[in-house]
């Protein structure tokens, strides 16, 4: 296969793993952004991989200042720009710790003044830059170095924050969840919360080969999979009302959960049957909330269960 | 030179109007409020053309400010305290990227036990983030260093932060008689900022990389090499001051009655106000006693102190800090430390005083007490403890 070799606005040669959904929302993000755009980092997987000193791989201008900050430092440039007369786009993007959790503070002060930036959140459901430690995007019952599935313990204990949701609440007009595993419209929403005056947000789920346990050759289809099941829902909101979400045929949950390793304690040593169901019902609440299952006809050959 | 009789806040908002900062980003905490209030009414006057970003937070009004500066824009805080040690990780960041600031600091006391008054230990906890700290003596000080300090913080010989203490309560609410210069002369003295870098679509850069141990070490040398270089600018920028408004801060410390002083008092701050007091009664008594005042203490003018202490019997150090646990059984501030680093081999003892904490008054007859324990040989102890209460 030929391999494109022009370099993006994204650099080639950082240091992320081979088959990183981040690095890849990274490519996307900016993509869709252009030129005229400046990247906030949180400190994280993104940032190290991305600027180990004195190399680069952001051809627009960057800055990193801290972990929980990033929101609050786009605030600033964003007023510099308005007082300057200037028109860059701003644009945070940060993990799902940076973002549901140490950076609440931050985010909610930018949100409810109202500035005019555009927050990526890459959800790759841990703390993966210290190790795959549990955040509050981490899945219920993942096994992460510090929500461990033991003897007595089957992994995180609580479902993933509402994050989008916390945001439309604070009077976002353009909120959506989207995948690295659906390029096209990731790139779609990333123009769009840019189009869209005021502070808008997308958080893109990017599947994490190192920290969840798969190949580096499945990134896209464990986040396919993710869709798939409906543990992982793509929608936008406008003005806090979902206007559209991607609908699927689904496939039990077990699909998604059996080919990572952080959720290997589910089928081994023995069948949790009753972990997977409530996963089960994870997803199947999601497909209620959402209305994300496409009724297919009923096959005249199978019974109906 | 005409005099106006203001609150010490108002009169350091109105010097930061002077500054045309385009961004300003502030959380009100006591006893710092009274400038940001100011500030709001002045922006909402149409009297300053600044965005004026009412953060969540003093973390969030630092980290604003790293982002404006960093886009190109002057920009401005006030905090004390509890706010300033919540923005402490900022602190240094914004030193580390070199971002040049002017933040007020109403010197405040921190908790536990909560204390809205008036010491030093807020700015002086902030001593290793690579700062410049001045320290104003009184409120026509502490105005003229905020045009002074935006000068040097800028100068692209310095590009660092700095922090202009003056103490709350004593300062932030005294009215006193300042002069306050025009908007033409401040424009005359303070150019618009020219920043060496920018986040800019046109020339885009990375701010904020990490660096590893190959790296690292070099930045913390850069950014003390910065600090050094400071020391010179301040001068000559606070000499410039001098030449065009008769006010000169060209002297990084300030001698009072020194000529033939052999009990050398040393503090910074408003205390020193009250110590000239105190030192003019004991002259009259015939004791030969004068003051250094420090001006700045990052960075700190070593070579300028030990200079004006050459000479001296005893020196007595008057600090409005504690760093707990230092000095084996004895008591030591941060001034303290500093000027025995700096008179290094010589005899000359040097006593230290813990005074004025949490706002406890500090009276002329207090300093009287600090110079007689001082002549007798004791100190690094904390001065006025009501051992009754203990």
């Amino acid at each position: 296969m030929a391999i494109d070799k022009t370099c993006e606005l994204f650099e080639c040669g950082h240091r992320a793993c081979g088959g990183c959904g981040a690095a890849l929302a990274g490519r996307l993000f900016l993509k869709a952004a252009g030129t005229e755009t400046i990247v906030v980092s949180s400190t994280g997987c993104m940032e190290v991989f991305s600027t180990p000193y004195p190399e680069t791989a952001w051809k627009v201008p960057w800055i990193h200042s801290l972990f929980e900050n990033a929101s609050a430092v786009a605030s600033g440039i964003e007023s510099a720009l308005k007082v300057q007369g200037r028109k860059e786009n701003v644009v945070v993007i940060a993990g799902d710790g940076a973002t549901l959790d140490i950076g609440v503070l931050c985010i909610s002060g930018a949100f409810e003044r109202g500035h005019d930036i555009t927050y990526i959140c890459y959800d790759n459901e841990a703390y993966m830059n210290t190790g795959i430690q549990r955040s509050g995007a981490t899945p219920y019952d993942a096994s992460t170095t510090t929500s461990p599935a033991g003897r007595v313990s089957m992994g995180n204990k609580r479902p993933k924050k509402d994050m989008p949701r916390i945001l439309a609440a604070h009077g976002s007009p353009y909120v959506a969840t989207a995948s690295i595993a659906y390029p096209a419209d990731f790139m779609q929403k990333v123009e769009k919360a840019i189009n869209t005056p005021g502070p808008t947000y997308v958080q893109v789920h990017a599947p994490c080969c190192t920290g969840w346990g798969f190949d580096g050759s499945k990134t896209l289809a464990i986040g396919k999979l993710a869709i798939e099941t409906g543990l992982w829902v793509n929608y936008e909101m406008v003005d806090g009302e979902v206007t559209k979400v991607k609908k699927v045929v689904r496939k039990p949950v077990e699909e998604y959960l059996k080919e990572q390793k952080r959720f290997r304690h589910l089928f081994k040593p023995a069948l949790a049957t009753g972990e997977i169901a409530k996963i089960q019902a994870i997803a199947d609440g999601n497909a209620e909330k959402y209305g994300i299952d496409i009724k297919l006809p009923p096959k005249k050959d199978v019974e109906p269960v | 030179m005409a005099l106006e009789i203001m609150e010490g806040s108002i009169a350091v908002a109105q010097a930061v109007r002077r500054c045309r900062p385009q961004v300003v980003s502030a959380y009100p905490i006591t006893p710092q409020t009274h400038i940001v209030e100011a500030l709001a009414e002045i922006v909402a006057n149409g009297e300053l053309a600044a965005d004026y970003i009412t953060v969540e937070s003093e973390f969030s009004a630092l980290s604003a400010c790293v982002g404006a500066v960093a886009a190109g824009s002057r920009a401005y805080s006030a905090t004390t305290s509890q706010g300033l040690a919540l923005m402490f990780e900022v602190c240094f960041n914004m030193a580390g990227m070199r971002l040049p600031l002017v933040m007020t600091i109403a010197n405040r006391a921190l908790g536990a036990p909560l204390s809205i008054w008036n010491d030093q230990q807020d700015s002086i906890s902030l001593r290793d983030a690579g700062w410049l700290q001045l320290y104003a003596e009184d409120n026509q000080e502490a105005v003229d260093l905020h045009y002074i300090g935006y000068k040097v913080a800028e100068d692209h010989r310095v590009l660092l932060p700095a922090m202009v203490c003056f103490d709350g309560f004593i300062l932030s609410h005294t009215y006193e008689p300042v002069n306050m210069l025009s908007q033409e002369e401040v424009d005359a003295f303070l150019p618009p900022f020219v920043p060496k870098y920018r986040l800019d679509a046109a020339s885009p850069v990375s701010m904020g990389m990490y660096a590893t141990p190959d790296y690292y070490l070099e930045f913390r040398y850069e950014t003390d090499q910065a600090q050094k270089r400071a020391l010179e600018v301040l001068r000559e920028v606070g000499k410039e001051f001098g030449e065009r408004f008769g006010r000169d801060y060209s002297e990084l410390v300030e001698s009072y009655q020194m000529e033939d002083a052999e009990t050398a008092l040393v503090a910074m701050g408003s205390i020193c106000g009250t110590t000239k007091d105190a030192i003019d009664e004991m002259r009259t008594e015939g004791k030969k006693v004068g003051l250094v005042r420090l001006r700045s203490f990052r960075p700190f003018p070593s070579e300028d102190l030990k200079a004006a202490l050459a000479g001296v019997t005893r020196v007595a150090v008057l600090d409005k800090n504690i760093t707990l646990g230092a000095g084996g059984a004895t008591a030591r501030g941060a001034v303290a430390l500093e000027v025995r680093d700096a008179l290094y081999g010589s005899t000359i003892p040097v006593l230290d005083y813990i005074i004025g904490l949490g706002g406890r008054d500090v009276r002329i007859e207090d300093i009287k007490k600090v110079v007689a324990l001082c002549e007798a040989g004791e100190g690094d102890r904390f001065y006025g403890l009501r051992t009754e209460v203990l």
